[in-house]
């Protein structure tokens, strides 16, 4: 437990200065698309709640487990669905400039 | 670890640690337009990897109602992804809510499968997460309501807000410690979750409109600190990652904000909420302004050479983006070099005005931000404002006692003519008046930013 814990507190502060560093360089014409990116990462949390309904330990768990299911599940779809969307928006007046994307 | 720590568990935890590779390529992609579609695609495989390796866990007896939940959730979240580009502040806001409830509902459940024996440690996170978990929820959901104008989006104020603010925190957090060190009191559970979502509702109440970059900025970095709390409890660190890269995501977010909004950071944890400026309302005897109509601002639009746009709230409201598109195709068909210059507050969320320009197909390379910008307005023949009031109000820059002193602005009264769309004389959000428009080189155009534009399209059209 106690070394797990140690474990778990690295990974946060490396995580978190991770996300500062690749961050702090996203383009604030990115902003919204970062957001809804992000919203859509976080949504991970699926997983915990996952496990939790699976596991069937309890109904009042499974209950709560369900609806955090379609919580989470509603944000993933959601979010990478709306992020492309805004993408795809964006384009710029050089034409053929050796931009990376295709569309 | 032990001896159930059996070789599919190997393979599961090699899979989280790919997802969770992808997810920093996913936030490093969106660095750049030219990469950010990569970047969904990194995010996309790495969700899919993650949830595939969940389920192929051993301790997963239960698959019927995980499938109902994904389908039904899948069938939520496809209607939320395609809303308009206009809703997308409150779909963002909406989404926040559910990620938090996610979480709250995770731990909810979490404490009451381990109470009474919940070690100290885990307690703490526990609590962390509810109480983070459940403000953000409401939270959220206010913010939701208020920017889809479904609640009133005046600010609702009264005194001794924070006092009672605090005192409810103060009592979540001693509740929690509580629970901490006598794990049988069961009973405050609840309790700590409730006060968490009163205060999601409390905290947002006094939240105008122009606040609600910075508080949705604010709200999706305690979204994503609740999930880490979450990978705590859980001991996963796929999860511990995701939250504290969109924890960090969603704080330098809230920095920016703030900084352009002339706010310490403590303000915006703290004081940004139910921070009401009162306008210095007295001695407003109507000032002479001089307008002008399509016709006439045409004229001049056709007549320069260089031309800024400064889109605000108003243009998305107006719904106007469409025909200041046609604006700019005209007039740089004309020879006329015509940019955009985007605040970082504009509109409701970070981005916003990026994103509805670039939904109307206004080349991305013509979006300016401020700072670059600002420098170019002494030599900008008209700088033409949609919508936009409090972001280029000069009393930001000159008088002290303007409650919106010291915040950066943009600089359109530099340019040899400025030009104002705006339904009438009424004051921006923060009631606050604003001096560029009583200037002699300042044209007024009354009128529904999306008529007006349009008005002044045709007229270009036509010579």
């Amino acid at each position: 437990m106690g070394s797990n814990l140690i474990d778990a507190l690295f990974v946060f502060m490396l995580a978190a200065f991770i996300g500062f560093e690749v961050i702090r360089h996203v383009s604030p014409l990115l902003h919204t698309p970062l957001m809804s990116l992000t919203n859509a990462l976080d949504a991970i949390a699926v997983v915990g709640a996952i496990v939790l309904v699976g596991e069937r330990k309890s109904t009042f768990a499974t209950i709560l487990g369900v609806i955090a299911i379609i919580a989470a599940t509603s944000n993933v779809v959601g979010g990478f669905i709306i992020t492309d969307r805004m993408l795809r928006m964006f384009k710029t007046s050089r034409p053929a400039k050796a931009q990376g994307t295709k569309s | 670890m032990n001896a159930e720590f059996a070789g599919s568990q190997y393979v599961i935890e090699v899979i989280y640690l790919i997802a969770s590779a992808l997810f920093i390529l996913s936030l490093k992609w969106m660095s750049s337009p030219a990469t950010a579609r990569h970047g969904i695609l990194a995010g996309e495989i790495g969700m899919v990897l993650a949830i595939g390796g969940t389920l192929l866990r051993h301790g997963i007896v239960d698959w019927k109602w995980i499938i109902i939940a994904l389908v039904i959730g899948s069938g939520i979240g496809v209607p939320l992804g395609m809303v308009q580009m206009t809703a997308v502040p409150q779909r963002t806001a909406l989404s926040h809510a559910f990620g938090a409830l996610c979480v709250t509902l995770v731990g909810t459940a979490e404490f009451y499968l381990r109470s009474p024996d919940v070690p100290k440690f885990m307690m703490s996170v526990l609590s962390m997460e509810v109480i983070l978990g459940g403000l953000t929820f409401t939270g959220s959901l206010m913010a939701a309501g208020k920017l889809q104008e479904v609640l009133p989006q005046r600010p609702i104020t009264y005194k001794g807000q924070n006092l009672v603010n605090f005192l409810l925190f103060a009592g979540a957090v001693g509740s929690a410690v509580y629970l901490v060190l006598h794990p049988g009191a069961k009973e405050l559970f609840p309790v700590i979750v409730g006060i968490s979502l009163v205060i999601g509702v409390l905290l947002v109440i006094p939240i105008g409109g122009a606040d609600m970059p910075t508080v949705i900025s604010l709200l999706n970095s305690y979204a994503g600190l609740s999930a880490a709390a979450m990978g705590f409890v859980l001991n996963s660190k796929l999860l511990i990652i995701a939250g504290a890269l969109d924890g960090s995501s969603g704080f330098i977010l809230s920095v920016i904000m703030s900084k352009a909004m002339n706010r310490s950071f403590t303000n915006v944890l703290f004081g940004a909420f139910g921070q009401v400026q009162t306008s210095a309302a007295a001695g407003q005897e109507a000032k002479p302004v001089r307008s002008a109509t399509p016709e006439e601002a045409a004229a001049i639009l056709a007549a320069a050479n260089k031309v800024v746009v400064v889109p605000g709230y108003g243009m998305a409201v107006a719904q106007a983006q469409h025909k200041v598109r046609e604006l700019y195709d005209l007039l740089t068909k004309k020879g006329v070099d015509v940019r955009f210059a985007i605040h970082p507050v504009a509109g409701r969320m970070p981005g916003h005005m990026n994103v509805l320009l670039a939904e109307a197909d206004i080349p991305y390379d013509r979006l300016v931000e401020m700072d670059e910008i600002n420098g170019d307005f002494p030599q900008t023949d008209v700088a033409l404002i949609i919508g936009a009031n409090d972001v280029t109000n000069p009393a930001a820059r000159t008088d002290q006692s303007s409650p919106i002193f010291g915040m950066p602005i943009l600089d359109v009264d530099k340019a040899h003519t400025v030009m104002v769309i705006k339904r009438g004389m009424s004051p921006g959000f923060a009631g606050i008046d604003n001096p560029l428009y009583y200037l002699d080189r300042t044209l007024m155009l009354f009128g529904d930013a999306k008529q007006f534009v349009g008005g002044i399209v045709k007229e270009l059209g036509v010579h």
